[in-house]
């Protein structure tokens, strides 16, 4: 064959402009849905609000007596709270525990369920029908209570031990989804093709089945988030969780517990932390819509 | 009427009348994401009275949308942008296009109707067929149940199947050759003018293949009717048709008697798609590719669609697409060297003939 | 193209000749020639289990010698694609022994079982589903060059790839080797997949009606670079079709088996197959396929069966499984047991009571 081929060695210039190629590309089909963009550029905001935010805008912790429940104003956009301090500033601070958590809780639980829900479908029998049965079991405990009565016996007082256990507890229903995913895929022509070639199963699982669920998985993990933000807010809410730094779920407790639905002015203190959290959750939901176009090859390579 | 569709006509074997459809100048394009998919471009043809016309093509030459678009069941994704299709029956005539969703409704299935795939999903899964029978029907005002229930065991007798044990049936109880069957039974209710096929004989084995072709050339005979059916099978054409259209990237490119199109194709394509089909029985005969793919029909190439895969292809042809011309009676191809093309076939095709 | 993709085979002629030459016949496996590439001895395989259970395949044996094509040709549901996934060891059959070179896969050890994996490959039917969505050409073909030490480093990969991909005659091979397989046609994508199984070196390749989703102006095409596989390089062919005019242009110098509801009914050398069908099924079916030729198709004599039911797999005949379509009917016979598939010399074996009674 006298084809001259042009092959050149991958240099770092290569390798960062295939890294800002790539960025260009998820930018493209992250805008490529509306709405996708729109919960796309909000969970920026949030997490810039939550992790840039607070450098920016010092907490007030100064009880002002004569400031309690200020509506909102220039000086205090959100109000004050029922010791006069500012809102805003606490909604700034509030929020990094919170996504902290979600996202700790969804890796933890994507892993699990992505690990053992393949394995269990590529490797079938008993192992899969143990795992599917203490999965069935698993989904059946009502988390809720268990988290109470775990409370009373762990002290959860970091974030990091409470994303553990919440992520712990939620893998089973991504299990179960992954489980039939993979079912599905590993009857593909092109794994059939891959056993033939014996690609081995490392290969097969993380090479041909993974990357054909990539949408899937990520979809679930933002629910993941969504469903660690609902129990943790819950968590603090009932104040089985002796977290005290401020965080949105604090605030609402505090809000609740100081009677601020009764009053007219206090209710931006309680409904901030509120609409933090409800405009965070549909953030998340509405990002998943772009989020199959992101890991869709056919769209990827721009055909 | 234009010049050309008068010579169109002049071809025909006999008055007007003996004509029940005709189309002219069809453009059917669809929406996609990359544009517009030009799925049919400028398509005419004339279905003769009482005859059997096979739209044959591969994937892509537009077949499927011509035949959805005769009794207008595209997608909403589709676009008619152009064309006539001229229905004519007792000496009236109309364009099939320009009906109103209640006439259109009356066109549907009592003049022209439809038989699908015997796909499964042609049916609905949770009706017995005498349900099926009698909402097709009912649709039409004919609303004398004794009177269909008769109608439909006769016509189930007439397609060979048992029409007792049949008609009470659901679809699931029965096989895809009897399935095709009640499709075809059905598409008969209301005594049509015109039945288009789509794909009568795929995902059907072989001897169930066999007994639906010999079923179809027995009713044709016995019920008059004009058939249109759709094919990317070279020799159900051969078996069943009276005249052939092939068609490729949307239009069609020759037309004629069925002996005609197999023993004496005068487009390039017909031709390439002939040779690319071997026949089971009479000898060993070379197989002959079509170098190149069908092109992509958001991006066509300039001039004959068909050039970049042509070897009689010059530089006419990449500027300008032929129209369909006279080649004999009958027998119309769109080609500009459709003389070189028979002047090449020459000997060859003698011994086919045979 | 320098080395050889068959292990050290020599080419070997088709079948159509004496029954001594080593052809394809149904031969327990102590009788079968030393250069019998692929045996099937007695293979059968059930799916489901109860009332629900299918026997997809049903006692057949076969063998396939080096460099030969054996055709297998059946209509839908016959059994054919499972009789290829159990010879290409994707699928273990419930009886029967697979025989790669005279052993049993199934009792191989590791080492030996490896060596077999790579010498036998398969190519799908449905080019839109046997490549992975999300990798490239050049990740496809590279992912068992590198994974198997065929190549010394990712240079040498790409260039492999290249030669492979002008190998199944997709040129110039750098336009292919970082597409998508969305964005190929489905005749390139079969190349491809081709081009994949040909990464290994296969002796054997099972084709898996691997043109009936093509094109008909592509297909000669494919099936040319197909035959020139066998010539240039000696590999072994199982072409499963459901198309006899396909098979008889592939397999016109070799050996075709027509299977009916799980069982070899005929196996004959291809003209005689075509010429002088002896099965009443093979008959049936040689009548009844329309031809591309107006004149040939009108005039062919047809074959009256004496039911049009089609055998469910859930419900199969006693006996015979083509008794009671079948217009050579013996009562009492073919209703009873099964007729066994036996030699009627010229190296054609017909599994019939009419034929072997005469």
């Amino acid at each position: 064959m006298q084809q001259s081929i042009a092959f050149h060695h991958r240099t770092g210039i290569d390798r960062i402009k295939d890294f800002l190629r790539g960025i260009g590309i998820f930018l493209r089909l992250i805008a490529s849905n509306r709405v996708g963009l729109l919960g796309f550029i909000m969970v920026l905001f949030f997490v810039g609000l939550s992790f840039i935010g607070p450098h920016l805008v010092p907490l007030d912790t100064k009880t002002k007596v004569s400031e309690i429940y200020v509506p909102p104003s220039w000086e205090h956009p959100l109000g004050t709270d029922h010791q006069g301090r500012d809102v805003w500033s606490q909604i700034v601070h509030g929020g990094k525990d919170i996504l902290y958590v979600a996202f700790l809780t969804g890796l933890i639980s994507t892993f699990i369920g992505v690990f053992f829900g393949s394995l269990s479908a590529i490797i079938g029998g008993s192992f899969d029908s143990l795992m599917s049965g203490l999965a069935d079991v698993w989904l059946t405990i009502p988390r809720f209570p268990l988290l109470a009565v775990l409370a009373g016996f762990i002290r959860l007082d970091s974030l990091s031990l409470l994303a553990l256990i919440l992520g712990v507890l939620g893998w089973a229903g991504l299990f179960r989804a992954v489980r039939a995913q993979v079912f599905s895929l590993k009857e593909r022509d092109y794994v059939e093709a891959a056993r033939a070639l014996d690609l081995g199963l490392g290969h097969i699982i993380f090479s041909e089945i993974l990357p054909n669920m990539m949408s899937y998985i990520a979809i679930n993990f933002t629910f993941a988030m969504t469903s660690a933000i609902y129990a943790q807010t819950s968590l603090v809410f009932l104040g089985l969780v002796p977290i005290s730094t401020s965080n949105w779920g604090v605030m609402i407790s505090l809000a609740w517990t100081r009677g601020a639905i009764f009053f007219k002015d206090s209710i931006y203190y309680i409904m901030s932390p509120i609409m933090a959290i409800a405009l965070l959750q549909l953030a998340l939901v509405w990002t998943g819509r772009s989020l199959e176009a992101v890991f869709n090859p056919r769209l990827r390579a721009g055909a | 009427m234009s010049k050309r569709e008068q010579s169109l006509l002049s071809w025909t074997e006999g008055p007007e009348a003996d004509v029940p459809l005709s189309v002219r100048d069809l453009w059917v394009e669809y929406q996609a994401q990359r544009g517009a998919v030009k799925a049919v471009r400028g398509a005419s043809f004339d279905l003769y009275k009482g005859e059997s016309l096979s739209l044959t093509g591969e994937s892509g030459s537009g077949k499927t949308t011509l035949a959805l678009s005769l009794i207008r069941l595209l997608p909403k994704s589709a676009h008619i942008r152009g064309g006539q299709i001229i229905y004519r029956r007792d000496g009236r005539e109309y364009d099939v296009l320009t009906l109103e969703e209640g006439d259109l409704r009356q066109f549907r299935w009592k003049e022209c109707a439809m038989v699908f795939q015997s796909a499964l999903n042609a049916f609905n899964p949770v009706l017995k067929i005498w349900d099926q029978m009698y909402d097709t029907v009912k649709a039409h005002d004919y609303t004398d149940r004794e009177k269909v229930r008769k109608q439909a065991l006769e016509l189930l007798e007439l397609v060979q199947l048992e029409s007792e044990r049949v008609i009470d049936s659901y679809p699931h109880e029965l096989s895809g050759g009897m399935r095709q069957r009640v499709l075809l039974a059905m598409s008969l209710l209301l005594n049509p003018q015109v039945i288009i096929l789509d794909e009568p004989t795929t995902a059907l084995d072989i001897l169930t293949q066999r007994t639906i072709i010999e079923l179809l050339k027995e009713l044709k005979k016995k019920l008059g009717f004009s058939m249109i059916f759709i094919s990317h099978d070279l020799s159900l054409a051969a078996e069943l048709a009276d005249r052939v259209a092939t068609m490729y990237a949307g239009r069609i490119v020759e037309i004629g008697n069925v002996y005609d199109v197999f023993y004496h194709p005068r487009h390039p394509y017909t031709l390439g798609l002939i040779k690319a089909v071997p026949t089971v029985t009479g000898g060993f005969q070379e197989l002959v590719s079509i170098p190149g793919s069908p092109p992509d029909l958001i991006d066509l190439p300039p001039g004959c669609a068909f050039h970049p895969r042509c070897p009689y292809a010059d530089e006419r042809c990449k500027q300008e697409e032929a129209e369909l011309t006279a080649v004999t009676r009958g027998h119309l191809v769109a080609c500009f060297h459709w003389e070189r093309v028979q002047n090449d076939l020459g000997q060859e095709w003698q011994l086919r003939d045979q | 193209m320098t080395a050889s993709l068959a292990s050290g085979a020599k080419l070997s002629r088709g079948g159509s000749h004496a029954a001594e030459s080593p052809g394809v016949g149904a031969r327990p496996a102590s009788f079968a020639p030393s250069t019998s590439l692929i045996e099937l001895d007695h293979v059968g395989r059930t799916f489901g289990s109860g009332k629900e259970k299918v026997r997809a395949v049903d006692n057949v044996s076969l063998t396939i010698s080096e460099g030969d094509i054996l055709c297998l040709v059946g209509e839908s549901g016959c059994g054919k694609t499972t009789t290829g996934r159990i010879a290409a060891g994707l699928l273990k059959p419930t009886e029967g022994r697979v025989l790669f070179q005279g052993s049993d896969i199934w009792s191989m050890d590791r080492k030996e079982f490896k060596r077999y994996r790579r010498a036998v490959q398969i190519i799908h039917q449905d080019p839109y589903a046997s490549l992975n969505p999300a990798h490239t050409v050049y990740k496809v073909l590279s992912a068992p060059l590198l994974r198997h030490n065929l190549v010394g480093n990712y240079a040498e990969a790409r260039l492999k790839c290249m030669e492979l991909l002008e190998i199944v005659d997709l040129t110039p091979p750098g336009d292919f080797l970082d597409k998508y397989p969305h964005q190929l046609s489905g005749g390139q994508r079969q190349r491809v997949s081709v081009a994949r199984a040909l990464t290994v070196n296969p002796s054997f390749i099972v084709a898996d009606e691997a043109v009936s989703m093509i094109d008909v102006s592509i297909r000669a095409s494919l099936l040319s670079m197909l035959s020139r596989l066998r010539e240039q390089f000696g590999v072994t062919f199982l072409f499963i079709t459901h198309d006899l005019a396909l098979a008889k242009h592939f397999a016109w110098e070799h050996t075709i088996a027509v299977m009916y509801v799980g069982s070899i009914v005929e196996i004959a050398p291809t003209p005689e197959l075509i010429d002088h069908p002896l099965h009443p099924y093979t008959q049936a079916l040689l009548a009844a396929i329309p031809e591309a030729d107006p004149r040939l198709t009108r005039s062919k004599p047809r074959v009256a069966l004496r039911s049009m039911d089609v055998p469910s797999l859930l419900n199969l005949p006693s006996g015979c499984r083509f008794h009671p379509r079948c217009p050579q009917f013996i009562e009492g016979l073919c209703d009873q047991e099964a007729p066994e598939l036996v030699s009627v010399g010229n190296g054609r074996y017909v599994a019939c009571y009419r034929v072997s009674q005469v």
